[in-house]
């Protein structure tokens, strides 16, 4: 996905002010794993410097967006200090966590499996060994709570999204769209293709870690022959 | 502490519970949620000698009408012009008051304002999610819908408030709508930039806790081909359609339509109150402009939140001095 910008290249980091209350930081426009290990490097960093003013850090694909408090900081004197991070942020030797999901793509579990090898013309099983094959990486959060946006996908599976949403699929729907996949963690209309389902539970309110991954991290996912529900 | 148990006899699509929010998740795809006015929220509780951020039930265009419980309690009512009547006597909007044991409690919507919260004495007793009882509508996470039939359960103080007491006026501003420009503003063409400033708006016919729609000249962007990113309260986003929208309290968290603005703190809840149909105008002012407004407001907002902590003077000072005029005045070099 590449978009005309008006920004070189050697530009980036461009930033952004929304208003009084946040400070984009673009890094790219491509969904790539080098621009977006510039944003996790760049989060965790501000992380560690516990700046003041600043109230949230949400990273994506290939931006970051910083939330602060117009009350204690101020876009400038938040860009001067994250631009002084970035040497801090190129060093940052981030380890990413690795997951592996296990996942049931049985017919009943896998709604939209025999239409997705369909329409990619191959079989069932061929489509269960590409999604498997994947090397995935979490690049952010979104749409609804718990829903991580992993990319890495094989390009053999790349479909659009359906036309129209499908109403509610159950928790633990594994699912497919735009060389992306999701693994659900509530009940929510999708337009995504359903090929499995797994009972690993990415959104636990109780724990003290409610959410299972963090952006950065690194999926792969593992067949089970049946899906038991947590 | 006295328990307390109120039922809801009637309530409108949106009635929710709703606290301060959660702050601190959007990375994990958690909206902030939280009352859609957020001065609504500080001032009722606060009249009422709660933290600023309690729970509280957000009212909305549909009313509600709660049945009192064995026992009195003491309600505030903030936010827009919604009304207040016990036993079918109207005492006010804006108000605080004691409900009796057994009445019965209406608020409607008034002449003006989407949304209102209703604060009662104490603490009412509802469902968290990720530490907080705000619900996230679209999930229904967190305390949650109010309809028809359900008990409200509060952890009640004394009655003070015999005597209904009107809040003081709010720090308000009737002028056009500030926005800065961006981030993607790239996605438009000039002329898409001067109809934002230049075209008479309205306040569109669909709204909830997520975003309000505005009726406009179609802003359509020059191309959809954006990755998503995060999103903000205030996010001025077109679809490819043209169809613009200001995100609000329940806002996703991210998105992949161009954002041509984004309406600044200060202004964002006002312009959540404007009913269907109102005429708008935005103007775009510089970042920097914007933070020294949020400055301004926050002092102001201080100041009044500390004359409706004290409400059982709101009278004798209404009558007795011109401070209230003084703290509307404090927010209006805007």
């Amino acid at each position: 996905m590449l978009v005309a910008m008006e920004t070189p290249a050697s530009a980036w980091p461009n930033y952004r002010p929304l208003a009084d209350i946040a400070l984009l930081v673009e890094f790219g426009d491509t969904a790539e794993p080098a621009i977006h290990n510039r944003v996790i490097a760049f989060d965790a960093a501000i992380g560690a410097a516990k700046l003041p003013g600043v109230l949230e850090t949400v990273p994506s694909y290939a931006t970051l967006m910083i939330h602060y408090d117009p009350v204690a900081t101020d876009y400038y004197a938040l860009k001067t200090a994250i631009t002084s991070l970035a040497n801090a942020a190129r060093a940052a030797q981030t380890t990413p966590t690795e997951h592996v999901i296990p996942v049931c793509y049985e017919a009943d579990n896998a709604p939209d499996l025999a239409a997705v090898a369909e329409q990619r013309g191959m079989s069932v099983e061929s489509v269960i060994a590409q999604h498997l094959s994947g090397d995935y990486r979490v690049y952010m959060y979104g749409f609804a709570p718990g829903y991580a946006y992993l990319g890495g996908v094989p390009a053999s599976l790349d479909l659009p999204r359906k036309p129209v949403p499908v109403r509610s699929r159950p928790v633990g729907s594994v699912m497919i769209a735009g060389g992306q996949c999701i693994v659900t963690t509530l009940p929510m209309p999708t337009g995504w293709w359903v090929i499995g389902r797994s009972p690993a539970a990415i959104l636990r309110p109780e724990s003290p870690k409610p959410f299972l991954f963090d952006p950065g991290d690194r999926i792969r996912f593992r067949r089970i022959a049946s899906f038991d529900a947590p | 502490m006295n328990h307390v148990r109120l039922t809801a006899e009637q309530a409108g699509p949106l009635t929710t519970y709703q606290d301060r929010g959660r702050p601190g998740l959007m990375r994990f795809g958690v909206p902030l949620s939280g009352p859609v006015d957020r001065l609504a929220l500080a001032t009722a509780n606060t009249a009422l000698g709660n933290p600023p951020g309690a729970t509280a039930i957000e009212v909305s265009g549909g009313g509600l009408t709660l049945a009192g419980g064995a026992s009195p309690i003491d309600f505030a009512l903030a936010g827009g012009d919604f009304t207040a009547a016990i036993d079918g006597n109207r005492i006010g909007s804006d108000i605080v008051a004691t409900l009796p044991a057994g009445a019965r409690l209406t608020i409607r919507d008034g002449s003006a304002g989407n949304w209102a919260c209703l604060a009662i004495g104490g603490r009412i007793i509802a469902p968290a999610w990720l530490g907080s009882t705000a619900t996230h509508a679209l999930a229904g996470l967190g305390g949650g819908r109010i309809s028809a039939g359900d008990t409200i359960i509060v952890e009640a103080t004394p009655p003070r408030f015999d005597t209904p007491v009107p809040l003081p006026p709010p720090p308000s501003d009737d002028g056009p709508i500030r926005v800065v420009i961006g981030p993607q503003e790239r996605f438009f063409d000039p002329e898409a930039l001067e109809f934002l400033t230049t075209a008479p708006w309205r306040i569109g016919a669909a709204f909830d806790r997520m975003g309000i729609v505005l009726d406009g000249p179609p802003l359509v962007p020059t191309s959809l081909a954006m990755l998503s990113e995060p999103l903000v309260r205030g996010t001025f986003q077109v679809n490819g359609s043209g169809t613009a929208t200001v995100l609000l309290a329940d806002h996703q968290s991210t998105g992949g339509y161009p954002r041509i603005a984004t309406v600044i703190s200060a202004d964002v809840d006002r312009l959540a109150q404007l009913r269907p149909g109102t005429p708008i105008r935005f103007t775009t002012i510089p970042a920097t402009e914007a933070i020294a407004i949020a400055r301004r407001r926050h002092t102001a907002i201080a100041a009044y939140l500390a004359t409706v902590a004290n409400p059982a003077s709101f009278e004798d000072r209404l009558r007795g001095s011109n401070l209230i005029g003084g703290v509307v005045d404090a927010a209006d070099p805007d």
